[in-house]
């Protein structure tokens, strides 16, 4: 399905473990289960009353997956206008096949300016890639400077959502973190968010004045003017735009918009899905390098193009990253981001981290969610992620297929079923055969135990025994 | 107009008195249904759990066995969901057009029970008596997929003597989700656990909904818990009569 010669993803998209065991620790954890629930619940019910707001929400879903669906269709040529705009404009451009090479070329920049400290904006992209890593690794030490990604890196932890890298944290928590790696902000700190957020604020601002190099991501990037867009609630990220003599941006391939007309349909759906805000605090806009400040863009593939091969899968890559399918999600309320091993948790994570890396790099993600829908209900650029969810599900059990010698007991299972069910006589005499199962309710009705792997049902749940005559044999005596 | 039932596997199999519910729910309305014996299952938890391929002779086999009726009723919104929204899908992808375009006719004549009854029927009182305290679970394929919306609440307020009472957090997943439950057994028993407390919190004797699978599971979760309420599916409650 994919093309020979398109990279496949690397870099922060695989987890040490299956998802239902990383899960099952998650679910041990009282105290992530309360922040979580909290949390997402909020954001929920914020969210829905943002969208119910826009008579024309559903159109404007519409408009968003059309707009990145033509750029999906044709994003070779809008990469080019794109990057000949950036030049015009005075800025240099630097095409990544994945996360090795787009860290070779942002720490290879980095390093010629001499500067031992580089700041960041909040990006996703830069996460994926691994990007602090290689920058500590060639001794350029990395500032978050967004709120929460300052919790994660000073917490020595990983981002757990999209939006919300620390939605796993809750405020006492953080003024533990802050007290332990924060030697300026003195032992009076208090858990109010208030003043958290004021010990970062005077943290942060020294490093500011001083940083000669800045990093950002790209929510979208305008191919017919090369402007590149961030949206953000804290004005950190215009910080680092603004004030550093280097700035380098780094994005995926698939953020690039046609038009900036196209903006208009984003900048309403993105805001109101992400934090349920009308406008978000700060959008800023630049096209090329200004007078004081050398610009480089750095356009990571990382596995896109690949994705880019399956009509049913590239639809993924309308995502504008709002993380409003982590917060609808049940699946994900309950686990948090960090079971799903990607920098890409929830709902989109298990479509886009599996087609990024390969479905054999992650054969768990796919399975782990009921296919309720409530993402695809609340996606503003309207991605069936349960359609793309089946899909890589059969792209699993043929990739197993295919690697085993002796075909897995579940697809045998699934075969025998399918013969039984296929034939009348078949079908009928295994319905009576059924009845033999129902000596394990002899009790009060109920199967309370039954052996691997319907073990796992009858943990925590009864099964009630199956009925002395299927309804066939009800309707045929009748 | 022929009409015929389509029981589902598991209902066959596991939960006959919700077939036989909808049977007399239907005798009651005067409309004369067939069961043809050939039917078996949907294909549903094939394609879902990653074997499209093993679906396809059952999408042949339903539109085969459904071809002939003007109308085929089906007591879940989950395998009602599949017909209309994997069948043709499915059958195009395994390179079959000609069953795509087979599965897409028999599928727009499918109906799952409270779509068939309040929409084709025009029935909302369906003369049932149930005089006890109810909650609807709204169930994610039904809500979701076939957008059900309030018909199994109209049907349900128009059953004499029942007390409704409204689920807290109904719009969320039960955790069901076919070999979910199984191959995610504890995300999906944390998701049973929350909709379970959900369902106590009302003091319903029975929780109701149009998916026989989500019942099996909710029902599991309730009875294993010890909470004494029962699950039982809408055709079961439709059918009850003084």
């Amino acid at each position: 399905m994919t093309s020979a010669h398109a990279p496949r993803g690397v870099g922060q998209l695989h987890g040490t473990e299956p998802f239902p065991r990383a899960a099952e620790r998650a679910l041990a954890d009282s105290q992530l289960r309360e922040n979580l629930r909290h949390a997402t619940s909020t954001i929920r019910a914020r969210r829905a009353h943002a969208a119910a707001e826009l008579s024309d929400w559903q159109q404007l879903r519409a408009a968003g997956a059309a707009i990145k669906d033509d750029v999906l269709a044709h994003l070779d040529t809008y990469l080019v206008q794109l990057e000949q705009q950036v030049i015009a404009h005075g800025g240099t451009v630097h095409w990544a096949r994945d996360a090795h090479e787009a860290n070779r070329i942002i720490t290879t920049l980095a390093a010629a300016t001499g500067a031992a400290e580089v700041v960041k904006a909040k990006s996703m992209t830069t996460q994926e890639i691994g990007l602090n890593e290689a920058l500590s690794a060639a001794g350029i030490s990395v500032v978050e400077t967004d709120l929460a990604e300052l919790i994660v890196q000073l917490g020595h932890d990983t981002p757990s959502h999209i939006l919300v890298p620390a939605i796993h944290r809750n405020r006492t928590e953080i003024r533990d973190i802050f007290l332990r790696e924060m030697p300026d902000a003195g032992p009076a700190l208090t858990d109010d968010p208030a003043v958290l957020a004021e010990a970062a604020r005077r943290h942060l601002r020294r490093t500011f004045l001083s940083a000669q190099v800045a990093i950002s991501g790209a929510n979208f990037a305008v191919a017919e003017t090369g402007t590149l867009v961030l949206v953000e609630s804290e004005g950190n990220g215009r910080m680092c735009l603004t004030l550093p003599r280097v700035l380098i941006t780094v994005m995926g391939i698939e953020k690039t918009v046609p038009t900036w007309r196209d903006l208009e349909v984003f900048l309403q759906l993105l805001p109101r899905s992400s934090t349920a805000e009308r406008m978000n605090p700060y959008t800023s806009m630049w096209t090329g390098s200004v007078d004081g400040q050398e610009f480089h863009l750095v356009l990571v593939d990382n596995g896109r193009s690949a994705v880019l091969a399956d009509r049913k899968g590239r639809t993924a890559l309308r995502c504008i990253r709002c993380s409003a399918c982590l917060n609808e999600c049940p699946v994900y309320e309950r686990t948090g981001g960090h079971a799903y091993g990607s920098v890409y948790p929830g709902p989109i994570g298990a479509v886009i981290t599996p087609q990024l890396t390969g479905v054999a790099a992650n054969p768990t993600l796919p399975f782990a969610s009921t296919l309720c829908g409530a993402c695809y209900d609340v996606c503003p650029v309207a991605i069936d992620i349960p359609s793309i969810l089946v899909q890589l599900r059969s792209r699993v059990a043929a990739g197993q297929a295919h690697r085993r010698r002796l075909p897995a007991a579940e697809a045998v299972t699934m075969s025998a079923m399918a013969w039984t069910m296929l034939g009348r006589r078949r079908w009928t005499w295994a319905l009576r055969a059924l009845r033999l199962v129902r000596v394990l309710g002899r009790g009060n009705g109920q199967i309370s135990r039954l052996p691997w792997p319907l073990s796992a049902w009858t943990a925590s749940r009864d099964l009630p025994r199956p009925p002395r005559r299927s309804f066939r044999d009800w309707w045929r005596r009748r | 107009m022929r009409v015929a039932l389509f029981v589902t596997c598991l209902v066959d199999a596991w939960v006959p008195q919700v077939g036989r519910a909808v049977i007399q729910i239907l005798d009651r309305l005067g409309v004369s249904v067939d069961v043809p014996l050939d039917q078996s299952c949907c294909g549903q938890m094939h394609v879902n759990t990653g074997y499209p391929g093993l679906a396809v002779p059952l999408i042949q086999r339903y539109t085969r066995t459904f071809g002939r009726y003007d109308a085929i009723v089906v007591p879940s919104g989950s395998c009602a969901a599949a017909i209309r929204h994997q069948h043709a899908d499915v059958a195009a992808s395994a390179g079959d057009q000609a069953l795509g375009r087979r599965a897409t006719a028999v599928a727009g004549r499918t109906h799952e029970l409270t779509e068939f009854l309040v929409d084709v029927l025009g029935v909302v009182d369906v003369g049932a008596y149930f005089p006890h305290r109810v909650t609807y679970h709204p169930a994610c394929h039904s809500m979701r997929v076939l957008r059900l919306g309030d018909r199994p609440d109209r049907l349900l307020r128009a059953v004499h003597g029942i007390d409704l009472a409204e689920l807290p957090d109904a719009a969320q997943c039960c955790g069901f989700g076919g070999t979910f439950a199984v191959k995610n057994a504890a995300v999906s028993a944390a998701m049973l656990a929350d909709k379970a407390a959900a369902v106590r919190s009302t003091r319903a004797a029975f929780c109701t909904a149009a998916d026989a699978s989500c019942l099996l599971h909710i029902g599991g979760g309730l009875s294993r818990a010890g909470t004494g309420i029962q699950a039982r599916h809408i055709a079961e409650i439709l059918a009850s009569t003084r």
